[in-house]
């Protein structure tokens, strides 16, 4: 199987959620904690890209500058990315200072009918010896063949690869998997997919235009974004890992992420909290959460190690007498006895 | 009256609109229309019409020195940066309409007197065209404009190849353009390339930050602007006269073309074809009262 990569967009495109109000700190606590959980990008910039704080989509709180100087004193193990639409932002005002600055990643986007406009700033980029990819945005909006023209136009410039936007999260599964399986037969390089979740199918798409062949997903944390958000990246990897697809990422350090950092930055961001994600993934009854959250609590464990403990003796509905036994015996690993319990447990069953 | 000759090099949207343009002109004549693809339809276009064509690009000038007086340069940036020296040696006065600015930036209605003592002009960009002469007379009543913003939005179909190669000298030359005709310190150009079928108008809205604007002076000036500007293109109008919202103050512009080689939509090549041809008219009359002396 293809390596899967990730791109973290939750200091870019997620910012639109905040009107482009993200602060230093922000970026530097979000970029402490995640420089350690295995993503392979994380991008900063306007929520347009650089050069777009305007009167026009929104001026941002902080300049691009400001954004990729704060986030690489803190990024060592996960890469630095932008994104720039030719249009908004330009070679020589924008693209050169941020590569000056020590990005190593660089995304270059057009409406999906328009990659002849990025030629420019991917061989640019290419130029410059960093890992380019080209973005195509509003993809709902042309037909798989002219896609398949322009991925291939972008392909021409030196693109390593091209993420599909569904900016309006107007896909449906078919759709997606009908796109990328034929861009995929097609071209050579690597195609990603950036989801948005305005039907509620942000993960869903993922996932599938995953199965289908792609091998980079753009999203972000709890799925901060505009309106509906984008593809919460907890979520799918949580797909993921169920589904035994490796990935380097720490789904524990990720959750963390959720539950501590994202509440800095915007105490009103959708998204699935990080309890629901496990327990989807474990695949307990949801209603367990509270009990799970007391016994937590009470024992000093990992909520998450409940639930996923609790998903491995496949707890039914009613078997909330289960998570005391399971935290008490999280708390002193050493006291139990797990293959008579588990042999008891499943005897009930 | 004698014809002035002018050559076009650029056989694409708007060599080929200047061309159709010049059939209005009382003192301009094509000599030279070349091109480097002999199956752009505007080399088909030009044979129809029984211009002197040529794929030969700027060879065919050197070639054939007397075809022109002037000419209209509307290949792309880095390919005029390789004609001016060229066209400066040929003593042709080059008016350039790709973003290469290596000549003195034009706009007719703020600076084409001072302009015809050039040997090459710029015409900056069809957004830069559109939208500093707004900035220039809301600049006139405010010397203290903080910041001007355009955003110009243009049909897909109205962008041809060379402004697709170019977006970011595009992009980049309408912003400077913006601090090169105001004394404002600021400034940012968006440029947006809208694919919609059937195709938009070409659209421009200018925002400026200012501490405390007298909307009514500003009206008045863009308006007065406008009217000037309406003389030259007259698909150039208002969408909306200068308004204070959200701490700005904003105004827009449409420009509808005169469907001269492509439908009206694409006032995006009106704006500076019609620039190019006022510019090359002036020049003109110039030379003939030169040459009567």
């Amino acid at each position: 199987m293809k390596k899967l990569s990730f791109i973290d967009a939750t200091l870019r495109d997620g910012s639109h959620a905040i009107k482009h109000q993200l602060t230093v700190s922000n970026i530097e606590n979000y970029c402490i904690e995640m420089d350690s959980v295995g993503m392979d990008t994380i991008v900063v910039g306007h929520g347009n890209g650089l050069g777009a704080s305007s009167l026009q989509v929104g001026l941002s709180l902080l300049s691009d500058y400001e954004m990729i100087h704060t986030a690489r004193k803190y990024l060592e193990r996960t890469k630095l990315g932008v994104y720039m639409i030719p249009g908004f932002g330009t070679i020589h005002d924008d693209l050169e200072p941020a590569i000056n600055a020590g990005i190593d990643v660089v995304k270059i986007g057009c409406h999906c009918t328009e990659a002849d406009t990025t030629r420019q700033h991917i061989e640019f980029a290419r130029n410059a010896d960093k890992e380019v990819y080209g973005v195509l945005m509003m993809y709902h909006m042309a037909s798989i063949n002219k896609l398949l023209e322009e991925v291939q136009k972008m392909e021409s410039y030196g693109a390593k690869g091209v993420i599909l936007m569904d900016s309006a999260g107007a896909s449906t599964m078919e759709m997606v998997k009908k796109t990328v399986a034929t861009l995929s037969e097609n071209v050579n390089i690597e195609i990603g997919f950036h989801p948005h979740n305005n039907l509620g199918l942000a993960v869903a798409n993922a996932y599938t235009a995953i199965q289908e062949g792609a091998t980079i997903i753009d999203g972000t944390v709890k799925g901060f974004g505009a309106g509906a958000g984008n593809c919460q990246l907890e979520a799918l990897i949580a797909v993921l890992e169920k589904n035994g697809y490796a990935t380097n990422v720490d789904l524990y350090k990720l959750l963390d992420v959720n539950d501590n950092i994202m509440p800095q930055i915007s105490n009103c961001i959708g998204g699935l909290d990080s309890l629901s994600i496990v327990s989807g993934m474990s695949g307990v009854f949801s209603a367990f959460k509270i009990p799970v959250l007391k016994a937590a609590k009470q024992f000093d464990v990992d909520p998450r190690d409940i639930f996923n403990e609790l998903g491995r003796r496949k707890a039914v509905g009613g078997q909330e007498d289960m998570i005391i036994e399971i935290a008490e015996q999280l708390s002193n690993p050493l006291g139990s006895n797990e293959d008579d319990l588990t042999y008891q447990i499943g005897s009930l069953l | 009256m004698n014809k002035i000759k002018v050559g076009i090099i650029g056989t694409g949207n708007i060599g080929t609109d200047i061309l159709l343009k010049l059939k209005r002109s009382e003192n301009l004549e094509c000599g030279m229309f070349a091109g480097r693809n002999p199956d752009s339809e505007g080399i088909k276009l030009a044979k129809r019409l029984g211009i002197n064509t040529s794929t030969k690009s700027i060879q065919a000038i050197i070639d054939n020195p007397d075809c022109c007086d002037i000419v209209f340069d509307a290949t792309s940036a880095s390919i005029h940066k390789e004609h001016a020296p060229i066209l400066k040696e040929l003593k042709k006065y080059t008016i350039d309409l790709t973003p290469a600015r290596v000549g003195k930036m034009c706009v007719p209605v703020i600076n084409m007197e001072e302009c015809l003592s050039e040997d090459n002009v710029n015409l900056i960009t069809c957004g830069g065209q559109a939208t500093v002469p707004i900035a220039y007379a809301i600049n006139q009543v405010h010397p203290d404009t903080k910041y001007i913003e355009i955003a110009a939005s243009i049909s897909s179909k109205s962008a041809g190849a060379g402004t697709r190669n170019n977006i970011d000298e595009f992009t980049q030359t309408t912003r400077d353009a913006l601090q090169e005709f105001t004394s404002v310190e600021k400034s940012k150009a968006i440029i947006i390339l809208n694919s919609a079928n059937p195709p938009v108008n070409m659209r421009n809205t200018v925002y400026a930050l200012i501490d405390h604007p007298n909307m009514d002076e500003i009206k008045k000036n863009v308006n007065e602007m406008v009217h000037k500007i309406q003389k030259y293109v007259p698909g150039y109008h208002l969408l909306y006269e200068p308004v204070f919202e959200n701490g700005r103050v904003s105004t827009a512009i449409e420009v509808i073309g005169l469907g001269d080689y492509l439908p009206k939509y694409s006032g995006n090549l009106d704006i500076i074809t019609c620039a190019a041809i006022e510019i090359a008219q002036a020049y003109a009359k110039k030379l003939i009262y030169q040459r009567r002396d």
